[in-house]
């Protein structure tokens, strides 16, 4: 009698596939590195999509590359990739491989979503992005197309939200005992805030993208067609949106900064409130509303009521998230002061970014008083180039700073610092002079056909150069990042002498992250246990 | 290398149930965006003669008829929801296999009822898409609520599937789908008014 045995015997089950694995993952870490890869590609098909429209301004008599039919497509794609192609998930992915190690978590909440999320996400940019190439998006020619924009920002933004459910819902849920929500980390914090901030904003616009979807498939009546697509949803590719997606970003450098300025965080309370109230750009993103400020000359006490009456929202919806920032910048340069900094890479990068993020949030302010005269400008550009660009380099310095946790090896700080340098004078370039071009009336949205007072070419050239730089920088941490995490150093558990609980596991950390959950008593767990611990050794 | 004190293990943080509540603060703002989208557009609209109410605004077209009794028992029919989804909670919580089966068959069944009413009113208003700026934009917000209605529809599956196959001790996801439901009643209550009843 022949009998086969239809059981593989112990320990010989064949392994998935590597491309199985990465597929279906729900492995925080893995899901965290996805986002953060796609992220980076989508932050270079960005910047090159960016360099292509600051070129064509350079000329305002006509178009060099492109043509009038893609040039606001090209426009709309750049804004498209560099908001939800990089920040968002950048920032993110951080978010997921990270948070859940400083909480002292085994995993993230709800991992299934947060897998779910990013390859939902992935397949709405795709479509997003597919569909501009074929003369989709927003003033594209070809309906279908924009129909297939429409749909793909949708499935795009759902993605996004589920992952942000499951972030906000492991901050909720999955401290270590011991670990109140103020003794989260800063990046832990920052992630629920902004990852509740985005339930909030992100919903109004997924609602405003299926009217806008709707609408233009069957009767193109109530939004103006192709065209009514930027005038409805072209908010969530400007400010005050760009602030929320950057709250995680400043959340890193709270955590960055006191281990590199190896001291403990100063006025860590405040740092908790400082990045709540930035938050409170939500209310003016949900309501869709840029709030701006009529201020007529001298003419303020001719009708002090309405001037008050319009001064009150202004300050609420625009100048309390400045404060918020500028609460973050504080906290930064006191513990920097108060401790012995180390100029490494994650420092340079996180200050550079934080730098140029307080100037996006400043000159939305001053973009938002009617008399500045910026509005419809491209000023507005200037400060989305500055946020944005501030965030990207943040993400930069938290990769190198968190590297080891997500490859087990670090980014040399030697090879990094220079990026770090050239990716401030990158966003110098590419915001200022946009601001500039901006009082002299230089229209936001055109790529030729314009004139306006003042040296244009000189504006828009540097501009140009300023986002090229940035690519480059780009292209050279992420060539450097590839050699450092295939072939660098290999990492320590806590190589920077960190404070909060990521360092307190192996790099990388294993599958269930942590061999036993401790018990937290304060903010910063390792700082106290080595403190105690040299206090014993004296 | 320095430990940490090892904890005990942690108790159980409700994760279903928070994930559902943020995940239902953003169904609200979904829902509230449209609403005041539509409110926007209905508050624009030119003012016409009405032979029945007088001068009214001109959204939404004097030849469409809400049927009422749908629209109506659609109300009615998410308020009996509620009670069969706590009732599946109540049940659960005591370990009572035929009662919680009872209540979960009910909830999806009076969830299929209302999206039933949903597809009745589209029918019976004859509303055509290409019609105007009314007729794309009521698409639209009631699309999107029959889209939540049948993902409360899965949830309950779900929660039913997990309970019924012997996960008697997670009662989480089955509060979770309750709280899903109380949601739903609150949002259709806000949309049945704008949409249905204020017109």
């Amino acid at each position: 009698m022949t009998s086969i045995d239809t059981h593989h015997a112990a320990g010989t089950a064949a392994a998935p596939p590597a491309v199985a694995v990465w597929i279906t993952s729900a492995d925080h870490k893995q899901v965290g590195r996805l986002y953060a890869g796609t992220g980076l590609v989508g932050l270079l098909a960005g910047l090159v999509l960016a360099v292509l429209v600051a070129f064509e301004r350079i000329d305002a008599e006509g178009y060099q590359l492109l043509d009038t039919d893609s040039a606001t497509q090209v426009l709309a794609a750049a804004r498209l990739l560099l908001t939800f192609g990089a920040v968002a998930p950048l920032l993110l992915g951080l978010a997921v491989a990270i948070v859940p190690l400083q909480l002292g978590a085994r995993s993230l909440a709800l991992p299934r979503l947060a897998a779910g999320g990013f390859w939902m996400w992935l397949t709405g940019l795709g479509l997003a992005v597919a569909s501009i190439i074929a003369n989709g998006g927003p003033g594209g020619g070809s309906s279908e197309m924009v129909d297939l924009y429409l749909l793909g920002t949708i499935v795009m933004s759902s993605g996004l939200l589920m992952t942000a459910t499951s972030v906000a819902t492991s901050v909720l849920t999955t401290r270590a005992p011991g670990m109140g929500l103020l003794r989260a980390p800063l990046f832990a914090w920052s992630a629920l805030v902004g990852s509740v901030t985005m339930l909030l904003a992100l919903p109004v616009f997924v609602g405003t993208s299926i009217y806008l979807w709707v609408d233009h498939k069957y009767a193109r009546a109530a939004f103006g067609g192709n065209v009514g697509v930027s005038d409805w949803a072209g908010w969530a590719l400007s400010q005050p949106f760009t602030y929320l997606l950057a709250i995680p970003a400043l959340g890193m450098v709270l955590d960055i900064v006191p281990v590199m300025g190896r001291t403990s965080l100063a006025q860590r309370t405040g740092a908790y409130v400082a990045l709540g109230i930035v938050s409170i750009a939500t209310l003016a993103t949900v309501t869709q509303t840029m709030v701006t400020l009529p201020w007529d000359g001298d003419s303020f006490f001719d009708n002090a009521g309405d001037k008050i009456a319009d001064l009150l929202p202004w300050g609420l919806l625009t100048v309390i998230p400045l404060l918020g920032v500028l609460g973050v910048l504080g906290t930064s340069a006191l513990t920097l002061k108060n401790g012995k900094p180390r100029v490494a890479a994650p420092l340079v990068f996180a200050m550079h970014g934080l730098l140029t993020i307080v100037l996006g949030v400043a000159a939305h302010i001053l973009g938002s008083i009617d008399d500045a005269g910026v509005r419809g400008s491209i000023f507005e550009a200037g400060t989305y180039v500055a946020i944005t660009f501030g965030s990207v380099t943040v993400a930069f310095g938290a990769l190198c700073y968190w590297g080891p946790k997500l490859w087990g090896r670090r980014i040399s700080d030697k090879a990094a610092l220079p990026l770090a340098l050239l990716a401030l004078l990158a966003t110098a370039l590419g915001s200022i002079p946009y601001m500039i071009a901006g009082f002299a009336d230089q229209p936001a949205g055109a790529l030729d056909g314009f004139a306006y007072d003042g040296p244009q070419e000189l504006w828009n050239t540097l501009t140009t150069a300023g986002f090229a730089l940035m690519l480059l920088t780009s292209l050279g941490f992420i060539a450097l990042a590839a050699k450092s995490f295939t072939s660098g150093e290999a990492a320590g558990d806590d190589p920077w002498d960190g404070q909060t609980l990521e360092w307190a596991t192996s790099s990388p950390p294993p599958a269930d992250n942590f061999s036993d959950l401790a018990v937290v008593g304060s903010a910063t767990p390792l700082l106290d246990l080595k403190s105690a611990s040299n206090g014993k050794d004296a | 290398m320095l430990a940490l004190p090892p904890a005990p293990t942690a108790p159980a943080r409700r994760q279903v149930f928070v994930g559902t509540a943020l995940a239902i603060t953003a169904a609200t703002t979904l829902l509230g965006g449209m609403l005041a989208t539509w409110l926007q557009f209905r508050a624009d609209a030119p003012l016409r003669e009405s032979p029945r109410r007088g001068l009214i605004r001109d959204w939404m077209p004097e030849k469409i008829l809400v049927p009422e009794v749908a629209t109506n028992m659609m109300l009615i029919g998410l308020c009996v929801v509620c009670i069969m989804a706590q009732w599946a909670v109540y049940s659960a919580k005591r370990a009572d296999r035929t009662h919680a089966g009872l209540a979960f068959g009910l909830t999806a069944l009076f969830g299929l009822m209302v999206v039933n009413a949903q597809v009745f009113t589209w029918t019976q208003m004859g509303v055509a898409a290409n019609d105007g700026a009314f007729h794309t934009m009521f698409y639209a917000i009631t699309g999107t609520m029959t889209l939540l209605l049948v993902v409360g529809i899965v949830f309950t599956a779900v929660a039913a599937f997990r309970f019924l196959g012997g996960r008697t001790k997670e009662l989480e996801v089955v509060s979770a789908s309750a709280l899903y439901w109380y949601f739903l009643t609150a949002a259709f209550t806000a949309v049945w008014f704008v949409v249905y009843v204020q017109k």
